[in-house]
């Protein structure tokens, strides 16, 4: 490939389930409006086939291509080169706290094991033979679970957490602010489940409002104070009030 | 005793602290303005049932809020898990009651006035 132009000096994290294998430099043609998913894509397509990644829709909606950017987590398709280049090198490695695959790709199955251990999965309360129960999108509890549906469970607010990171118990920020939601949507039927779930082991009361994971959430949502709702919440019913 | 049920009684714990905190520090500053001496502030503690409580309460108080706070610490920093980690934070807790029950006994309950 041609090395002329302008050049980011590009280390990735390589290797695989054992430990962090070496770290590999590449050079890598810089463009404009480039994308860190961009450089890992020229990488992997030009220079090293054997590189692993993981991507999908880069446009930032399926939380896929997520991976540690100069020791910072973030969305790789929608971060541009040019936002994080310190002195014209970036440094690649995959999500922190999540056992590796190989190379850039984290293994997703213990974020997502924490989501079902946070019961933070919809608990039907009707079925599809029943009317379609009416939502007022203006009712205060239905705005508290909106604000936090759009996650898109990229586990960049679980790599950028450091209670996870030293408590291999801790739910985490997504599963705890799904269970948010759900607490709050009138639909579901397990609201004394999901309480019990996010005051277990590792639950919310191990969250100690550090912040990060609402600083690094590459969709602007609040982890932090979903958390600190559930916090209120199990310290109501710790009192034999509120609901659950 | 749950994780969440300590959590209940670490901001419980600091609950009740809090008032005391001001108080404490309160009155230190207020006491050392006349320039009054160890002896003389003994003479106001020893044998009252108020100090022996303010105290008293303070030192249970603290034993419970900083037993569970180191816990956490051991459990995130040290990677103290289970039995140890339970038995050292009950350990640092019966140690500070103990030093502070010693001293509350020693400042107000003795030598009655």
């Amino acid at each position: 490939m041609s090395t002329k132009g302008p050049q980011v000096t590009v280390t990735v994290q390589r290797g695989g389930p054992e430990g962090p294998g070496r770290k590999q430099q590449f050079q890598v043609p810089a463009y404009g409006s480039q994308t860190v998913l961009d450089v890992v894509s020229w990488i992997q397509q030009n220079a090293d086939p054997t590189l692993t990644y993981r991507f999908a829709c880069r446009v930032g909606m399926c939380g896929s291509c997520a991976m540690m950017v100069n020791g910072v987590p973030r969305w790789t398709c929608r971060t541009h080169v040019s936002k994080v280049l310190q002195d014209g090198a970036m440094e690649l490695a995959p999500l922190r706290s999540l056992p590796v695959i190989k190379d850039l790709a984290a293994d997703m199955d213990p974020f997502f094991d924490k989501w079902v251990s946070a019961e933070a999965l919809h608990h039907p309360t009707a079925s599809r033979d029943d009317p379609i129960a009416p939502i007022d999108p203006d009712a205060p509890e239905r705005v508290t679970a909106s604000a936090g549906i759009e996650c898109i469970n990229c586990a960049v607010c679980y790599a950028a957490c450091d209670t996870v990171a030293n408590n291999p118990d801790y739910l985490g920020p997504a599963a705890l602010q799904r269970a948010w939601t759900l607490y709050n949507d009138s639909r579901d039927g397990a609201h004394g489940a999901i309480l019990d779930a996010v005051t277990g082991t590792g639950g919310c009361q191990s969250c100690h409002s550090m912040g990060s994971c609402t600083a690094y959430c590459p969709n602007g949502l609040d982890p932090l104070s979903a958390i600190a709702g559930l916090k209120r919440a199990a310290t109501r019913r710790f009192f034999g009030k509120g609901k659950g | 005793m749950s994780e969440f049920h300590l959590y209940m009684a670490q901001r419980l714990s600091a609950l009740v602290m809090a008032p005391f905190v001001l108080v404490h520090i309160g009155v230190m500053i207020y006491a050392i303005q006349g320039g009054l001496s160890a002896a003389e502030i003994l003479g106001r503690t020893q044998g009252s049932v108020f100090w022996f409580l303010f105290y008293g309460m303070f030192v249970v108080a603290v034993s419970i809020h900083a037993a569970i706070g180191l816990r956490t610490i051991l459990s995130e920093w040290a990677g103290l898990r289970g039995s140890a980690l339970n038995i050292t934070a009950l350990a640092i807790g019966a140690i500070l009651f103990a030093m502070g029950a010693q001293a509350v006994y020693a400042v107000t309950a003795t030598g009655a006035a």
